[in-house]
């Protein structure tokens, strides 16, 4: 059975609609990447996942129980745990509180500051600077260690790679392989098509709202996702 | 001498100051609620206190063993229910709502209590005092009322610092949205927190009966001086706010002893004069250096 399966959704923000009749579907321990052009949809579908963002219709659930209803906090409490976009670390905590404050669901796992230090030794230095102060990268790390803290079964990644220089994209996604090895499910959005492949099990493209491509990353080739990226007719 | 006397009694005075100014100060912090019904929570509980000493027959101090929880309870319930509707982006919801609810509240005070000045009798606690030296006396009470802000403010302070939910607190004030995302139900935080904001306005109401008589619509004037303390201190500043509730404090006293020699502006303008040289100067307040997105 699927961990997560979403069904016809339909979501958006005020008047504007992002997410048209989307089906998506992710095993226990798999790991799908989402990619897509700038508004494609794959942020908003990752909210509405997380429970910042009320679906309009359709169904979204987890581990068989239906999420309607359920507020995002109470999300963290079942195991869906998220790294926003733009990190969104709380500059008034330092790195060890931002880490400790992603325990706050209490949640058990094996998933504790030292054990994320091992994942992430960058971080060791700076537990007591002020998450603000940060470089991009280190930005990153924490945000991901923070998710990590809740003990999360589905992991939501958002634009991890977003306004990082390419080596530091590569170092923070070098985490990825340990986060996953240790059963946890990932569900990543990337804008970063070369990134997304290397990372993902399963790949799936979303065009204005809708799915428009999915496979896993030997079966689909370049300009077949180039296609579907851009919404361009596959040619003949 | 007679001008340290004045800063001592005005660093005193300034203690209730602080406490009083306390909730106001943790409401705007954590969620940017203004608050402009809680002079009138601090006469309610100074009312509560009147109605608990007579029927227990029990010392105002031991009424705060009833008033404190009832003040709690109402902060939790008034927030979750109602304040929780107002709070966002925009101010001016929670200003309304609290305006109307300090309106209420006056009028339910005036009904039940009528307009008689009422008082709180401490017993000799309110006339002893500590002799330093012939010119400076320190009465025991101010000094309980200083001593009870201090310990007050150092416990939120280590709560904020330490705790798994005082962590909560900063992270939703940082920033709502992201604190739901690490399991923390913000609206809940907020109740707490104004729960804590009535507790501590119900003891500052307390000690304000006791040092002084009050009516059912004394509450507005009482508000002044919290938001003094909270804007010299620094928006959102628990340190700040003691630091804002003493200058408060001195710039009264002095101001009175400048009073008692030039009889030209009463005790309380000079501490309207410094809020304004503060807002003038620095805007941000004293300690309140940080700008929050």
């Amino acid at each position: 059975m699927s961990l997560l399966r979403v069904s016809e959704l339909a979501a958006g923000y005020g008047d504007f609609q992002a997410l048209f009749d989307l089906d998506l579907a992710v095993d226990e321990g798999e790991t799908l990447a989402v990619i897509g052009a700038n508004g494609a949809g794959k942020t908003t579908l990752l909210r509405t996942v997380a429970g910042l963002v009320r679906a309009w219709s359709g169904e979204i659930r987890f581990d068989g129980a239906d999420l309607a209803g359920v507020g995002a906090h109470r999300r963290v409490r079942d195991g869906i745990a998220m790294v926003p976009e733009g990190r969104q670390l709380f500059p008034s905590l330092n790195v060890r509180e931002n880490l400790q404050v992603g325990a706050y669901a209490r949640r058990p796992g094996a998933w504790t500051v030292p054990r994320v230090l091992e994942v992430f030794p960058l971080l060791e230095p700076l537990l007591d600077r002020p998450a603000d102060v940060l470089s991009g990268g280190e930005q990153q790390a924490t945000a991901i260690g923070r998710a990590l803290m809740a003990n999360p079964r589905l992991l939501l990644l958002d634009e991890v790679s977003l306004g990082l220089a390419p080596v530091v994209v590569k170092q923070v996604y070098s985490a990825l392989p340990s986060i996953s090895d240790a059963g946890t499910t990932v569900l990543v959005v990337e804008q970063d098509i070369s990134q997304a492949l290397a990372v993902a099990d399963r790949v799936m493209c979303l065009l204005e709202g809708r799915v428009s491509l999915e496979g896993t990353p030997d079966q689909l080739d370049r300009s077949e996702i180039t296609a579907a990226y851009f919404g361009l007719e596959a040619v003949g | 001498m007679e001008w340290i006397n004045a800063v001592i009694q005005g660093l005193l005075l300034g203690g209730l100051f602080a406490l009083f100014a306390t909730g106001l100060s943790l409401a705007f912090g954590v969620m940017r609620f203004v608050n402009l019904a809680h002079g009138d929570l601090a006469i309610l509980g100074a009312f509560l206190a009147v109605s608990t000493t007579a029927t227990l027959d029990v010392h105002p101090f031991v009424s705060l063993f009833v008033v404190v929880p009832i003040m709690t309870a109402l902060g939790y319930t008034l927030q979750r229910f109602v304040f929780n509707r107002t709070v966002g982006e925009d101010p001016l919801p929670s200003i309304l709502v609290t305006f109307g609810l300090g309106v209420v509240l006056q009028n339910l005070l005036l009904e039940r209590y009528s307009a008689d000045s009422r008082g709180l009798d401490a017993g000799a606690l309110e006339t002893s005092s500590l002799t330093i030296n012939d010119d400076i006396a320190v009465g025991w009470f101010p000094v309980v009322i200083l001593v009870t802000a201090l310990v007050v403010l150092i416990g939120m302070h280590l709560f904020l610092r330490r705790t798994r939910l005082g962590r909560a607190f900063r992270a939703t004030s940082d920033n709502p949205a992201t604190a739901r995302l690490m399991g923390i139900d913000d609206r809940n935080i907020y109740a707490v927190v104004m729960a804590i904001a009535f507790a501590t306005v119900a003891v500052a109401g307390v000690f304000l009966g006791i040092r002084q008589t009050f009516g059912p619509s004394d509450g507005p004037a009482q508000l002044i001086f919290g938001f003094e303390a909270v804007v010299i201190g620094g928006l959102g500043s628990l340190w700040g706010t003691l630091l804002g509730g003493l200058i408060l404090g001195v710039a009264q006293t002095v101001g009175n002893q400048i009073d008692a020699d030039y009889d030209l502006l009463s005790g309380p303008l000079y501490g309207h004069l410094i809020f304004l040289a503060v807002l003038a100067f620095r805007p941000t307040g004293l300690l309140g250096s940080r700008s929050r997105s």
